[in-house]
């Protein structure tokens, strides 16, 4: 069969079962688009601007477990990706992002929207290519879903010249193997490097197991708590490990770090043994690093090398994929009760109750979030932006399912919850999607509703507005001696004659009462909804132990009483 | 993970693919996380399309396995092993054009002759000689010729190979999976 690079770029996708990809069109990539229109079974979302593209397929692959797929044209189509790209190179997100190139004669010379894309993207990416010649274009494909996909999941960015798109016709011969001479992917740990792991387990008194990201990639969240319910060790997760075991399983304790629950922290400081599971110990989970679990040793697993030891010397440190390290480590961890260390942390959340919400006459952010899980009972998807609003959908928000959180953690990238939800929702479309918004964020990407309302997207925006950069603002408070320049915002748009001008729902609420119709009433109703909640302006975000500081340092809510 | 170890020199070689941008990614790397390169020398290795790199990085333990470790990390690069400690030979070579008069030019070829270096250029105020060796004697014949003024020199950097039959990379030591 003879076909373009163009055409090989479609065959090559449908080998790699993407049947749904994200983009805008330009110049350089326009063949690619002309190819695309003769494959129906490849569905085409077009966004509004390229970095929802990016961030579409992320909360697509997030949500999906599958490798996300974009596309853009050359110059600044490419580097309006790059904030999307870097998002998912730090929170090890499946991402292949095609990029148009100027045909291979203009290359180097500056012409028109010409950029050195795989230069640009060479530190935030797993691997890029630029693919010089037509019958190299079903190999990099191949070799760029494996990469993206395998080992530590990352994007792969395949930079193609429009010349090599339009190409002669070339026999198209998928690849039977990968060409990837340096690329290992890694199984089992050795023996007896488990067997050390095991005995460290058996003989801890005050275990906590730290689950991350890695155990929902690697499908391993069914073995982790199996192993907590063994030796009944509590788990904590990470921002991103959210959802990898349902919130009110027994042994859960929620997220612990910089905005973690109190107890959690506090427990972590008195462990003697921790199991960081698909983690990497990163600056916001342990603050201030000498002063990070003292009295603990560790047991880390993580499939990328480079993560362990890097930030924490463990005792034992495994490279591995989780699944198969944890089926290796299972049957040699002994039943245990750990009774008195159970005892101890259900004192220290009686004593810390960051996961309550307080009773209050104004309508506080913590509150929506209660209400609407409790609406939702933890069903459906949830994805959020960055700053405050995030911290208390993860302190707050329920889940049952893994992988229905969908957060920017590693880069922390405000106006992610739009098109990441979008992506989320096109890759589940049976199941409501409900993106948690900053008005910061929220006015980033809100372009992007023309594309969820274009594809019916069941997409819920439940905007926290609360009128400033509430984050910057209470840093500014803390740190800054209150000087607030840049974090107020006194000409925010009117988000319900928003929707209205999307042809879309939008509701307005001010009060608690109203909070429960609106959101079932947002269900209720067909395709995406704004939701306007105008909450307490000033509302600080606790916990919070400040930057470089250690739980000693830990900020808490003065006490109060809780709602209903 | 900061504790200070002691600081020495470490020996790295690494196998990659001989490909346009690899020694681009390579270096971004080594910038990106703030990582020292002493030396860098590249070029072609026994096997076909692949290249061999040794790389002379000073730092502690810690640092020199992360370094290791993230070059291991690169898709394009194959194998990497940190040799410091195993038994090898290092060789620099470096050309060094030095000032010369009527009455210097004798001693400097002397010394040229103790060392076992080559003038490969005389001209009438200057000669430039090449010497090969260990980078101990390259700084010795460098410091010996200082005095007469050095107008430019120019090494190679450091290349190293594992001694006997082994090819220093089949023991991954350093490739962070043992």
């Amino acid at each position: 069969m003879e076909l373009t690079g163009a055409e090989i770029v479609c065959e090559s996708l449908l080998k790699e079962g993407a049947d749904v990809c994200f983009g805008l069109p330009g110049g350089a990539v326009l063949p690619l688009y002309g190819a695309l229109s003769s494959y129906p079974a490849i569905r085409h979302i077009l966004v509004r601007h390229e970095q929802a593209a990016a961030m579409a397929a992320d909360g697509y692959a997030r949500a999906t477990g599958k490798v996300g797929v974009c596309i853009a044209t050359s110059g600044p189509g490419a580097t309006n990706l790059v904030t999307g790209i870097a998002s998912a190179q730090m929170d090890s997100v499946p991402l292949v992002a095609i990029t148009g190139q100027v045909p291979r004669p203009a290359i180097g010379t500056d012409a028109f929207q010409e950029t050195d894309v795989t230069g640009v993207t060479l530190p935030i990416t797993k691997h890029n290519m630029l693919v010089m010649e037509v019958k190299d274009v079903a190999q990099a494909i191949h070799d760029a879903f494996h990469i993206a996909r395998t080992g530590r999941p990352g994007p792969v960015l395949v930079d193609i010249p429009r010349d090599v798109l339009l190409g002669d016709k070339t026999e198209f011969i998928w690849p039977t193997e990968t060409k990837l001479p340096g690329y290992k992917i890694l199984g089992e740990a050795p023996d007896d490097q488990v067997a050390a792991a095991a005995e460290l387990i058996n003989k801890a008194q005050k275990p906590l197991i730290m689950s991350g990201h890695g155990v929902l990639i690697s499908h391993a969240y069914g073995l982790m708590t199996e192993l907590a319910e063994k030796a009944q060790i509590p788990v904590i997760t990470t921002l991103l490990g959210i959802s990898a075991i349902p919130s009110d399983h027994e042994l859960n304790l929620g997220m612990s770090g910089m905005h973690g629950m109190a107890y959690n922290n506090l427990a972590i400081d008195e462990a003697d043994l921790i199991i960081g599971l698909g983690m990497r110990f990163d600056d916001r989970v342990t603050g201030r690093i000498s002063a990070f679990a003292p009295n603990a040793k560790f047991v880390h697993i993580d499939i990328d090398a480079s993560e362990v030891d890097k930030n924490i010397k463990t005792t034992v440190g495994m490279v591995g994929d989780l699944k198969a390290v944890l089926g290796q480590l299972l049957p040699k961890i002994e039943p245990n009760v750990h009774i008195n260390w159970r005892r101890r942390i259900d004192q220290l959340k009686v004593e810390h109750p960051s996961h309550l919400v307080r009773k209050s006459d104004e309508l506080l952010p913590q509150y929506v979030l209660k209400r609407l899980t409790e609406v939702t009972q933890g069903r459906g998807i949830v994805v959020t932006g960055v700053g405050m609003h995030q911290m208390w959908a993860a302190q707050h928000c329920k889940f049952i399912e893994p992988n229905t959180f969908v957060t920017s953690g590693g880069l922390g990238t405000m106006g992610f919850e739009v098109p990441a939800a979008l992506g989320a929702q096109i890759g589940c479309p049976d199941t409501t999607v409900w993106s948690v918004c900053g008005d910061g964020g929220f006015q980033m990407t809100m372009c992007d509703i023309a594309t969820a309302v274009e594809n019916h997207a069941e997409v819920k925006f439940a905007i926290l507005n609360n009128n400033s950069l509430g984050l910057v603002h209470q840093l500014q408070e803390l740190f800054f001696e209150k000087d607030y320049v840049a974090s107020e915002y006194s000409a925010n748009p009117d988000f319900v004659k928003i929707a209205d001008a999307y042809g879309i729902r939008g509701i307005r609420v001010t009060k608690q009462e109203e909070v429960v119709d609106a959101v079932q009433q947002a269900m209720e109703t067909a395709g995406p909804v704004i939701v306007d909640f105008i909450v307490k302006e000033d509302e600080g975000l606790f916990p919070f132990i400040p930057n470089g500081q250690s739980v000693k340092e830990m900020l808490e809510e003065p006490a109060f009483e809780e709602i209903a | 993970m900061t504790q200070a170890n002691q600081t020495e020199q470490h020996t790295l070689v690494a196998l990659v693919e001989d490909k346009p941008g690899v020694l681009t990614k390579v270096a971004s790397m080594f910038r990106r996380r703030g990582f020292n390169i002493a030396s860098l020398a590249v070029g072609t290795s026994e096997k076909q399309s692949l290249s061999r790199m040794t790389f002379v990085v000073n730092g502690d333990d810690y640092t020199v396995g992360q370094v290791a470790k993230q070059l291991d990390k690169l898709i394009d690069v194959i194998e990497v092993s940190d040799i410091t400690n195993e038994s090898i030979v290092t060789r620099e070579l470096a050309l060094i054009k030095v000032e010369t008069t009527p009455i210097t030019r004798g001693e400097i070829i002397q010394i040229v002759n103790l060392f076992r270096a080559n003038i490969i250029d005389v001209a009438s105020e200057s000669m430039v000689i090449e010497i090969t060796g260990e980078e101990d004697k390259v700084n010795a014949l460098h410091n010996l010729l200082a005095p007469f003024g050095i107008i430019e020199m120019l090494r190679s950097g450091l290349v190293a190979m594992v001694r006997g039959h082994a090819n220093g990379l089949a023991h991954g030591q350093m490739n962070g999976h043992s």
